[in-house]
């Protein structure tokens, strides 16, 4: 009898050795002339225990991690095919408490199927919600969507169903639907795990768009550092369109939904949605001035929905479960479940799908372990490189966008980077207006110089000049970046700089900061 | 013509071939000048008035774009190119010390090319924050990277 075992193709499974794990089950598999099938599945998003093999028994699949190249003669011996005991078994792969208490909608298939295999999708339910899509007009899809409580899941948190209605109401002709897939923020990697772990249901996701708004062209802007991620997506468009779930013909419905792939060029300003619009019309990603929105001007100038991969993601679930059952999930006015990502100096680091209104401690403290390095838990920077740092007391905020606000944070894409006590918060501060630097479009002034006046006078602060005069001087300066600048960029690395003063003000004292000597610069 | 001669003027890359298979599209701009550095192994200034020519594009649009994102290179890289990410999240696990120890070793800073072909460039962010610090060799995505693994990654790369 063949046994399946399950080794994930996930980059960041590979970045461990993946890859050498599945060479390694295919040769003693061989030597010992055992029937294996070794499916690349998705990784389940526990990072710390990959590479993750996994083997179906007649009682369900069984987990073993984390797994090295030289483990696998010892698995074979000890009879792992059979789901025996290891020192590296951890038993049923849903009972391992980070997956059993978590409430995955959008990743319900990532880490479970071969990404590329469709039969296998359908059969836990892949496909359904555009099935039910193709039998309702536009304008019931989008109240569908808007009903649900879906909000971009980008960050912006704007509410989904109606920049699609808006989409919609705009008279007939050429329309888009542009999957933001330009992931650049640090801490985050859901967008990846899901391009690389169930394609399908963002494609079926961006087709249900199509057919709610009347868009027949769908382009997904995906970042060149994520090179497994658009190769796995190209192989999944091509294997929708064989199976003529994309194409002129839609599941045999006469309507039609043609899809783009497209790659970045290394630019983080390309996540803001105009600017990633100019990125796909092949200009330089300068951001565009806002009004006229890209639902009325967008690509090419037509009317465009432009969503994240997490927001499309997430709509083929509630097509074919309903939106009143995704909006059971959730509270106030964030419905739903949110992919949090837990990164950095974290011990348990990886993807945790929660209903909104879990507590940032639980997800660092009962789902993270606690840091890496063992040491104090000191900062977290919540949503991104434009997203705030939080200290130890404010882990017990419910996570919701509007509770997130009220404490001058923002929930972002859900990445949650952890830092121990060694961090040095101006070194930090000074890090952020870098970025800005390095990142800025360089259309508006307050952020493109802004960003260099800023590390400057950081710098300052951290020599110890003028300290009270400076710490003032930022203040203003974020203040006049937060107004009068375009976009986010700009806007919000306010927030990592403030929050770091405002929460860690002896890091900002030089007498006792314990900063070593400043970086040179590049 | 040397493979010397053909770097220097980027004849590596038949731009107006490539320019041809995206349908001479300008939308297709950034696309085709991936292609062109897949190929030659950068973007030489020397192929931007063909583009600009198939694509009806000034020459100024066309410089602009190669000089506005980070991936486009104007001078070729070395054979082995290793992508160090010191974004927050790999901070958090030591990364600056890292990038510093892996320059130091070759005798470089930050953005060089060391005199054995390998050349050192930051980024920020592969999308591997739980297994931090990340890296990024020849294309091939590094988790947990110290200065042991990054040497395998390098001499696999070679080989």
């Amino acid at each position: 009898m063949t046994v399946v075992v399950y080794v994930p193709r996930d980059s960041a499974a590979r970045s461990v050795g993946a890859d050498a794990v599945a060479k390694a089950i295919a040769v003693q598999a061989d030597a010992r002339g055992v029937a294996v099938k070794i499916v690349r599945n998705g990784s389940r998003g526990m990072f710390w225990l990959e590479p993750l093999v996994e083997v179906e028994t007649g009682t369900g699949r069984v987990a073993y991690g984390p797994v090295a190249s030289g483990d696998v003669a010892a698995l074979f011996d000890a009879g792992f095919l059979t789901g025996a005991a290891h020192a590296l078994a951890l038993g049923p792969t849903e009972e391992i408490p980070y997956l059993k208490n978590q409430e995955r909608l959008t990743f319900a298939r990532v880490g479970v199927i071969d990404p590329l295999d469709l039969a296998s999708l359908s059969a836990l339910g892949g496909l359904d919600g555009l099935k039910a899509a193709l039998a309702m007009d536009g304008e019931a899809i989008c109240a569908a969507i808007t009903e649900s409580g879906l909000r971009g899941r980008g960050g912006a948190g704007f509410p989904a169903g109606i920049k699609w209605k808006t989409v919609h109401d705009q008279p007939t002709g050429r329309k888009y639907i542009c999957c933001n897939a330009d992931e650049g923020d640090s801490g985050t990697f859901a967008d990846r795990m899901i391009m690389e772990g169930d394609p399908f249901t963002l494609i079926e996701g961006m087709a249900i768009a199509g057919l709610a708004v009347g868009a027949e062209d769908g382009y997904v802007y995906i970042r060149s550092e994520y090179p497994d991620a658009i190769e796995t997506m190209s192989a999944a468009a091509d294997l929708m369109e064989q199976a003529g779930w994309l194409g002129a013909d839609i599941g045999g419905s006469g309507r039609s939904f043609h899809l783009h792939i497209r790659r970045g060029a290394g630019a983080y300003i390309c996540g803001e949605e105009s600017s990633m619009l100019e990125s796909l019309e092949g200009k330089r990603g300068t951001v565009r001035a806002k009004p006229p929105i890209p639902a009325i001007h967008g690509l090419f100038g037509k009317p465009t929905v432009v969503n994240n991969v997490l927001t499309l993601a997430t709509v083929p679930v509630i097509l074919a479960k309903g939106a009143d059952y995704y909006k059971g999930f959730g509270m106030g006015r964030s419905r739903g479940t949110k992919p949090f990502q837990l990164a950095g100096n974290i011990r348990q680091g990886g993807l945790v799908e929660k209903a909104f209104g879990i507590t940032l401690r639980q997800l660092v403290e009962e789902f993270g372990g606690g840091t890496a390095s063992g040491r104090p838990f000191r900062a977290a920077q919540i949503g991104g490189p434009l997203g705030a740092y939080v200290n130890d007391a404010m882990l017990d905020i419910e996570t919701d966008y509007e509770n997130l606000a009220a404490a001058q944070a923002m929930l972002g894409h859900g990445g949650i980077v952890v830092f121990d006590d060694s961090v040095d918060m101006a070194a930090m501060a000074r890090f952020a207006f870098e970025f800005c630097e390095i990142e800025s479009c360089g259309k508006c002034t307050p952020c493109r110089i802004g960003a260099v006046r800023g590390k400057e006078t950081v710098e300052k602060i951290q020599r110890g000049e003028n300290v009270a005069a400076n710490l003032e001087l930022v203040g203003d300066l974020c203040e006049t970046m937060r107004d009068g600048s375009l976009c986010a960029m700009g806007g919000l690395t306010p927030m990592p700089v403030l929050s770091a003063m405002r929460l860690f003000p002896e890091d900002f004292d030089p007498l006792h900061s314990k900063s070593g000597p400043l970086m040179a610069a590049e | 013509m040397t493979e010397a001669e053909s770097a220097r003027t980027g004849a590596g890359a038949d731009a107006q071939a490539v320019c041809a298979r995206h349908g001479n599209n300008p939308a297709a701009l950034l696309e085709i000048l991936h292609d062109i550095q897949d190929e030659a192994g950068f973007v030489a200034e020397a192929v931007l008035p063909a583009i600009a020519g198939a694509l009806n594009l000034s020459r100024a649009e066309v410089y602009g774009v190669v000089s506005f994102y980070h991936d486009y290179r104007r001078a070729p890289a070395g054979p082995v190119v290793v992508k160090l990410c010191r974004a927050e999240a790999c901070q958090s696990m030591g990364a600056l010390a890292l990038i510093e120890a892996v320059c130091a070793a070759r005798g470089i800073v930050l953005g060089g090319t060391s005199e054995d072909g390998v050349t050192i460039e930051p980024v920020y962010c592969l999308g591997n924050c739980a297994l931090a610090p990340a890296a990024m060799v020849n294309g091939k995505l590094v988790g947990r990277a110290d200065t042991e693994r990054l040497d395998i990654a390098m001499r696999e790369a070679r080989s």
